[in-house]
């Protein structure tokens, strides 16, 4: 399906048009329980970020970099992911941490300060959320460049904004994939800002897609606002990695809603009535019309989807609001494989500083 | 076997790939061409192109590209080809090579060693010939090495590929064919964060790494002539460093020159210099010295010797301190 649309012609891939329509030659038609399962981790990644936006108002979370209008791109992308491949995020990614099983208290103990959230729990093959921008994608490809190495069958998947596009190490990242053939899939949220930069002044290449042309490798601009061409390219990308066909970079065109993070003002550089023709496009409210369509949508499947969002959310915050902070020893421990003596030194004399000892 | 540093930094890589299928090495010219200075002949023939790599020409997608490796659970050893060439890679190094261990508390690690030729001395072009060591000694999470002799390059250079800390391995070009020196076949370490006393002496140390301790031997045997004792201690491993080596040593003698061809401002000098003063100020019969290069950009070739310390320059310190 990628290469019916070539980016240097100016085409995207779109399924759903603004009133969830489908195009009947597109549609993927996938299994209804994964189509209300699509909607129902979008209505609980929107949930859970509005949550931390308030709690971050509320002096309960510290800076955050909200995910409203991502929905799509990052449930549809995630949701095409299997277990066994690899995740390099970058720091607006809340839907697919969310989708590929992350547990939203780590998510939120990341944003509040507390290194507990920083451990990826065993068995899921998620890097860190990456805030030097663009810098997780040569990592990609060393994973990639690995999995070839060791013939695991296994795509490794980067994801970043418009703004990255610009950085050095897309660059780098995207070049050495191509030459050497990695199975990775870069997924580019071009979501028309780089805080108030808008994307003209990222490049002038009338598509980020096209961009992969140079590297050698396949490259698609998808509507980022739709679910299921989302998943549809994903998950064609995915396969393509894992079966040895190269990389693949998708541009999903869409829209930050909210500022870049809560210490910014977005009204300053954009106008509401951007915003506004942008709301009509969301994500979440076009998806539940395809659903309504087919039968799979209903007020009380609503209701339903709503009181366990809300109840996993509430879950996730009364358990990171729960866990205390770093140990002094913890934030030491883990600078070197074995801590040198000098270290061990430097954290006996700050304990000592410490009322009652260690604390 | 008699051998130059550079052929025992290739036993070392040979023997490393030889014995752990997850070591990889890569790099720019590493693979077909084996290196400029010829690091990893042979190694591209004998071990193929899937674990010497030449990549394309970029640092920084070099070094990150070794931490996604590192995450599969590979043992990278990439080369950035001239020291003066690592700073695009900075910010991987700084941002993810330092410290993903502790950004993952411990889920992910970073067992890579990143090797480089670096210093003065070989009369090479503009941007080959700094030592900027001390920026990477300032970031929590590395380990810096730098050895001196052939025996040391190889034992060091395989600990640092066995370590599960990242390892800015420092190779001193000007050491690279310099001397020969008896290294055996097999595999075998030096360890990581020990001091060696190299000379033993009564009157006043000498700390020096790389391509400073010849400079500090030649000194030792001058000062000698005069009457005067000189230990050295080669740190090795710059950081984290073995500061009880260096205390023993200077509680001893009472007097301590660091010697180093980096800037003297914010060099490893100061940071010795201060170890020193913390930890055996009552010691001391005379001020720490620093023998350094001056605060000024490298001279192109011509004028390089200006730069780094020599043995006149060490001795006149020596004297100095004497005289104190």
């Amino acid at each position: 399906m990628i290469e019916r649309f070539d980016p240097l012609k100016g085409e995207r891939l779109r399924i759903l048009d603004e009133e969830g329509r489908a195009a009947p030659d597109l549609d993927p038609r996938l299994a209804d329980d994964l189509l209300r399962t699509l909607y129902e981790l979008m209505a609980r990644t929107r949930l859970a970020d509005t949550k931390a936006l308030r709690l971050q108002r509320q002096g309960r979370m510290g800076t955050y970099a909200p995910s409203l209008g991502h929905e799509a791109t990052q449930v549809g992308l995630a949701a095409a992911m299997s277990r066994e491949d690899w995740f390099f995020p970058y720091f607006r990614d809340l839907g697919a941490f969310l989708t590929l099983g992350f547990p939203l208290a780590d998510y939120y103990h990341f944003w509040m300060g507390n290194e507990a959230g920083m451990r990826t729990p065993d068995g899921l093959n998620i890097f860190p959320i990456s805030i030097p921008v663009g810098s997780q994608i040569p990592q990609a490809v060393g994973a990639g460049m690995a999995a070839k190495y060791r013939q695991l069958p296994i795509a490794v998947v980067a994801t970043f904004g418009d703004g990255a596009t610009s950085e050095g190490d897309f660059h780098e990242g995207l070049n050495m994939a191509g030459v050497f053939h990695t199975p990775n899939v870069f997924v580019c949220l071009d979501n028309q800002f780089a805080i108030s930069v808008p994307r003209a002044r990222q490049s002038a290449a009338p598509t980020l897609a096209q961009k992969a042309i140079a590297y050698g490798f396949a490259g698609v601009q998808i509507d980022g606002n739709d679910v299921l061409a989302v998943f549809a390219a994903a998950r064609e990308a995915l396969a393509t990695a894992r079966s040895g066909g190269g990389p693949t970079l998708i541009e999903a065109f869409t829209y930050r809603m909210g500022d870049h993070t809560t210490s910014d003002d977005a009204s300053r550089y954009r106008s509401k009535d951007e915003v506004q023709q942008w709301e009509r496009r969301d994500p979440i409210a076009r998806f539940r019309q395809y659903l309504q369509g087919r039968g799979l949508w209903s007020e009380a499947f609503e209701t339903e989807v709503q009181a366990r969002a809300a109840d996993l959310v509430e879950k996730a915050v009364a358990e990171a609001e729960a866990r205390p902070p770093a140990s002094p020893d913890d934030i030491f421990a883990y600078t070197f494989a074995v801590m040198p003596p000098d270290l061990a030194a430097q954290l006996a004399e700050l304990k000592a500083t410490l009322p009652g000892g260690a604390r | 076997m008699i051998m130059t540093m550079v052929q025992a930094i290739n036993r070392a890589l040979a023997g490393e790939l030889e014995r752990d299928d997850r070591v990889v090495v890569f790099g720019e010219d590493v693979g077909r061409d084996g290196g400029v200075f010829r690091a990893t002949e042979g190694l591209f023939d004998r071990f193929g192109p899937a674990r010497v790599m030449d990549t394309p020409l970029a640092e920084s997608g070099a070094v990150g590209a070794a931490i996604g490796m590192a995450a599969l659970g590979l043992r990278p050893v990439p080369e950035i080809q001239f020291m003066g060439f690592i700073y695009p890679a900075f910010n991987q190094i700084v941002s993810h090579v330092a410290r993903i261990r502790n950004r993952t508390r411990g889920r992910f690690t970073a067992p890579i060693t990143i090797r480089t030729p670096y210093g003065a001395g070989v009369k090479a072009l503009e941007h080959h010939s700094e030592s900027t060591e001390a920026l990477f000694c300032h970031l929590p999470g590395l380990t810096v090495v730098v050895p001196s002799t052939p025996y040391e390059a190889k034992g060091l250079l395989a600990a640092s590929i066995r370590s599960d800390d990242p390892v800015i391995f420092l190779e001193p070009t000007r050491l690279y064919r310099a001397e020969k020196q008896e290294v055996p076949e097999e595999p075998y370490e030096v360890p990581l964060r020990q001091a060696a006393v190299v000379r033993e002496g009564r009157d006043l140390t000498v700390v020096a790494w790389g391509a400073m301790i010849p400079v500090a031997r030649e000194t030792a045997a001058a000062a000698e002539a005069q009457g005067v004792s000189v230990e050295i201690v080669d740190l090795r491993t710059l950081s984290p460093m073995d500061r009880s080596t260096i205390l023993a040593s200077v509680r001893k003698t009472g007097r301590a020159i660091v010697l180093h061809e980096a800037p003297k401002t914010c060099g490893l000098g100061a940071e010795i210099a201060a170890t020193i003063g913390e930890s055996a100020l009552l010691s001391l019969k005379a001020p720490v010295a620093r023998v350094t290069a001056p605060d000024i950009t490298v001279p192109l070739a011509k004028r390089e010797d200006l730069y780094y310390p020599n043995p006149d320059r060490v001795l006149r310190a020596v004297r100095r301190l004497m005289e104190y």
